[in-house]
């Protein structure tokens, strides 16, 4: 059957259920489709087709002998930070060259506890650091709407590759937006859980408190039903949540009576352009027409969020990447004595913005700086979760853009690092309160670049902001919308 | 000018003896193959991640608890950052200012004299690898990383070498009674650093140097003998000390500068985002301190109160505890006769620990065999010179007393026609010696009854051969 890859996740499951096709055309038909799209969009570092067809025939085996599973035969792309034993995991660093991962994450074991294939590696901002997926050490993955343009990130390869069809559904991670902005760059949808919510066990670490696993798919559906098999309690990670998984697909319905939308101005501030505004507010009236209702909140800290971030992920970042050094596994500079071994290969290893958020994450834990940027930054981290849950007081679910702009062009960022900083403004604050979001596809802008919607829940509420995203989606038609990626 | 005097401050690692590493399940193991007990975990592996291991909080929280530490009921990981080859993340978790344990005291005494040591706090952290050079290479066993750790940081309150090396010998004994660790010093159980200041008496303290390096308590106390007096020279010939990080040389017998405060490093401390905060409830608290084991000095209040031993062999017997473990267990099996077991532990046991440097669970021996002995003895059925043969060959074979008696054919004589007969004997058979003693020379009474008890083959009983001769001899 041809034209598979352009499936949800929903579909496929459905026509393996009733032998309309099988696990290998699935998997061939996106292979097919990296083959002849992805040399325009560069959104897989890797693909092992054979392995992806064996692992193919495997669940087609198990399915014939009767056997079950919410992923059975489902190809799933894998962000090149989270560990899949036997598969590389280079963080889209050089310094991770020839390190194959001895084992799985935990969410990518749950993924193939229930019939799931991780098939091939995709692109990021080298260690998650950066929201256009240009500092990968192996090339820049473009927007599928238009390839002049960044697709994002640090989740660009997993939103491109599932905008472009070249994957059904992708595991990614959300550091400060990771996950939803490059789903609203690139016209798809990026659920990032709450904090605890998914194992971060296997999830190479960029800023610990901050990171969470997330999802980008076709459907608010295909992510509900993902994070169904990738949620869940890990003795491995003390930080994921103890609490019960709910039923994510039950809480899925067409309208939205008796829902209370926040809306704050603050999300709609100066930087925030017209056209995605205004795209935004009319995708928070559609919910009103379901049934939902505004809620005015506000959310006076907002400003502090970038600055909050950019002290405190560094810092993290910068004992989290302490451990590539080359002596273990990874690239190696041979040198003449251990420290000089280390030394070069890290400054071989590493990329710019590595090197500038570690720079950075060393300065503000310095003595003499720990006070006042370190300190002063988790006091106002905490206002900024006071403000969070304050206004989850008052509503249910904050709506708002997920990026004050589309999609900007490949290397309009460069010059002006604080500038593409600022732009994380509007997700950050999910990450620093141990939130869940979503990004919704909701039309698209004035030069004819996609505009994500992002409903914004307390930690642990992926019901209610899945809820939300699914009955919008259901009233509109923006996610069946496909770019055109012709191809080879 | 007036006297200088040193003030000291130690540092002491110790390993605990978990079954497992503190992150991960890996075992802890010494003498493994390098690398064999490792995973991803204590390797460093990207995307990896600690769990802390419940079995060291308790170890560490108990050790503060024999300490008299008041416990922290909340306490948390940090990570405390430096590049080094034999840390897999360089970064160490460690404790930095939320201690699992804080204060505490340790008296010991030197010489006679009584000391208390103040202690600042006990933190848990993890051990790191071992490098080794290679021939043109180096290499790293990761295997020891991930030991759980305690860091048992003492206020500056020791003034000598000696009362250093007496503290560290208090704690051992200590760490030993607890069960915290196996405090093996060759396979680095226990390792300590040492701080250390020389200054006039009662005037500001000196500059300080840390000395790193030594692996035997005998290391600390001649490192330390060798920085007092080489600090108490710069001191008083008004010499500037800097503060500096020394290293021990055990051949040389001297320190040497590795690196002075200017390229000290920067930690960058800050708490560990991937460990929540370590609550302890009053209650666990209270469960571990009841599974605590006696500390020597209350052990040896009960040893004069239920044995009704003297001070000394009380103060000796709890010295070491599995000594202390092995007298009682003879006690039990010997029917409560303590006093014979203090001797014959104090005496034979302890001449034959020495002797082979056995520790009482190696001897061949058993409390029970030493037991059933005293009390063959008590019993009459075995006389005194033969218990020793009996000892002797339980030492070097094992086994059951009763069995060897039987077997060799010791049972003492306590017969009184038997006796007799052997009396009778030695009497008609030495005219000189009987003579010499009744005309007073008291002496030969030893010879004739070394003739009675060669005849009885040594098995008589020898209060009875007394009473007879001097009976017949009247």
């Amino acid at each position: 059957m041809s034209g598979l890859a352009s499936k949800t996740m929903g579909e496929l499951r459905d026509l393996l259920s009733t032998g309309a096709c099988s696990s290998r055309e699935i998997v061939q038909s996106v292979a097919d489709r990296i083959r002849a799209v992805d040399q325009e969009v560069n959104a897989y570092l890797e693909v092992d087709e054979e392995a992806g067809l064996a692992a193919a025939d495997e669940a087609d085996r198990k399915r014939a002998a009767g056997e079950s599973g919410a992923l059975l035969g489902i190809p799933v792309a894998v962000k090149d930070l989270l560990n899949v034993e036997g598969q590389s995991c280079r963080c889209a660093s050089k310094l991770l060259e020839g390190y194959i991962s001895p084992y799985d994450a935990t969410c990518v074991a749950h993924v193939k506890a229930a019939g799931g294939i991780p098939f091939g590696r995709v692109n990021m901002d080298e260690f998650a650091m950066g929201a256009s997926t240009e500092h990968s050490a192996f090339g820049v993955t473009k927007n599928p709407w238009n390839r002049d343009h960044v697709s994002g990130g640090s989740s660009g390869g997993s939103a491109a590759a599932v905008a472009a069809d070249e994957a059904i559904v992708s595991l990614g991670s959300d550091t400060g937006g990771s996950v939803r902005q490059p789903a609203s760059f690139c016209g798809c949808v990026g659920l990032k859980p709450g904090y605890g919510r998914v194992s971060r066990y296997g999830l190479t670490a960029f800023a610990s408190s901050l990171d969470q696993v997330g999802v980008l798919s076709k459907t608010v559906a295909d992510a509900a039903d993902t994070l169904q098999v990738i949620s869940g309690h890990d003795p491995k990670d003390t930080t994921s949540d103890p609490s019960a998984v709910p039923d994510f697909s039950a809480a899925l319905s067409t309208d939205l009576k008796g829902m209370k939308i926040g809306i704050a101005e603050e999300f709609f501030g100066s930087g925030v352009r017209a056209d995605v505004a205004s795209r935004v507010r009319a995708a928070i009236d559609a919910c009103v027409n379901l049934g939902a209702e505004p809620v005015p909140v506000s959310f006076p800290h907002l400003d502090y969020a970038v600055s909050v971030y950019y002290i405190l992920a560094p810092a993290e970042a910068s004992a989290n990447l302490s451990r590539f050094d080359g002596i273990r596994y990874g690239n190696r500079v041979e040198a003449e004595d251990p420290v000089s071994l280390m030394k070069q290969t890290r400054d071989a290893g590493f990329g710019d913005e590595v090197k500038r958020r570690i720079l950075l994450g060393t300065y503000v834990l310095s003595s003499g700086y720990y006070d006042a940027y370190y300190v002063k930054a988790l006091k106002a981290r905490a206002l900024i979760k006071q403000d969070f849950d304050a206004v989850f007081t008052k509503c249910d679910v904050l709506m708002s853009p997920v990026a004050p702009t589309p999609a900007y062009r490949i290397g309009q960022g460069q010059e002006d690092p604080m500038a593409l900083y600022l732009g994380d403004i509007l997700t950050i604050p999910a990450n620093l309160s141990g939130g869940c979001g979503l990004s919704v596809p909701c039309g698209f802008s004035e030069d004819g670049l996609p505009v994500g919607l992002q409903i914004l829940g307390p930690a642990l509420a992926e019901e209610h902001i899945l809820r939300a995203g699914f009955a919008f989606e259901q009233s509109s038609t923006w996610s069946s919308h496909k770019p055109e990626v012709k191809g080879m | 000018m007036k006297k200088l005097v040193p003030t000291i401050g130690l540092e002491t690692h110790v390993q605990l003896n978990t079954r497992t590493k503190i992150w991960c399940g890996c075992r802890v193991e010494a003498g493994a193959e390098p690398n064999t007990n490792v995973c991803p975990v204590c390797m460093g592996y990207p995307g990896s991640l600690p769990v802390l291991n419940k079995e060291a909080v308790k170890k560490t929280v108990q050790t503060g608890l024999l300490l008299g530490c008041e416990i922290g009921l909340r306490s948390k990981h940090d990570r405390k950052s430096y590049f080094y080859p034999d840390m897999p993340k360089n970064y160490q978790i460690t404790q930095f200012d939320q201690p699992l344990c804080l204060g505490g005291l340790l008296a010991f005494e030197v010489d006679g004299t009584e000391h208390t040591v103040r202690l600042n706090r006990i933190h848990l952290e993890e051990d790191v690898g071992k490098s080794t050079h290679l021939r043109g290479a180096s290499g790293v066993d990761y295997n020891r990383a991930g030991t759980p750790l305690m860091e048992i940081v003492t206020e500056a309150d020791i003034h000598s070498a000696e009362e250093a090396f007496g503290y560290l010998s208090a704690l051992k004994r200590i760490l030993e009674y607890g069960g915290v660790s196996n405090c093996n010093l060759e396979l680095g159980n226990i390792r300590c650093d040492v701080n250390v200041s020389v200054a006039e008496e009662g005037g500001p303290l000196g500059t300080k140097a840390e000395i790193k390096n030594m692996n035997t308590f005998r290391g600390v106390h001649r490192a330390l003998q060798y920085e007092i007096k080489r600090q108490t020279k710069a001191v008083a010939n008004a010499e500037a000390l800097i503060q500096e990080t020394r290293r021990w040389d055990d051949d040389q017998g001297v320190t040497s500068s590795m690196r002075t405060k200017e390229d000290a490093h920067d930690y960058r401390y800050f708490p560990d985002p991937d460990l929540a905060a370590v609550v302890l409830l009053e209650e666990q608290v209270e469960e571990w301190r009841a599974e605590l084991p006696e500390l020597p000095a209350a052990r040896q209040k009960r040893f004069l109160e239920e044995y009704g031993l003297p001070e000394y062999d009380a103060g000796v017997l709890v010295a070491d505890l599995e000594v202390a473990n092995y007298f009682e267990a003879v006690v039990k099996a010997a029917d409560g006769n303590a006093k014979g077991a203090s001797n014959w532990v104090m005496t034979e046991v302890m001449r034959v620990l020495s002797e082979t440097g056995q520790s009482p669970s190696q001897l061949r021996i058993s409390a029970n065999a030493l037991g059933s002995l005293i009390s063959m003895v008590d019993k009459k059925t075995l006389n005194g010179p033969k218990a020793k043969e009996v000892f002797a060959l339980l030492v070097e074979e094992g086994g059951d007393p009763e069995q060897v008696v039987k077997e060799k054919g010791w049972a003492q004589v306590n017969d009184a026609g038997a006796i007799e007969t052997f009396v009778q004997q030695v009497i008609e058979e030495n005219p000189g010696p009987v003579e010499d003693y009744k005309s007073g020379k008291k002496a030969a009474l030893q010879y004739l009854m070394g003739q009675v008890m060669k005849l009885s083959k040594g098995k008589a009983n020898p209060r009875a051969v007394s009473e007879l001769l001097k009976e017949r001899l009247a």
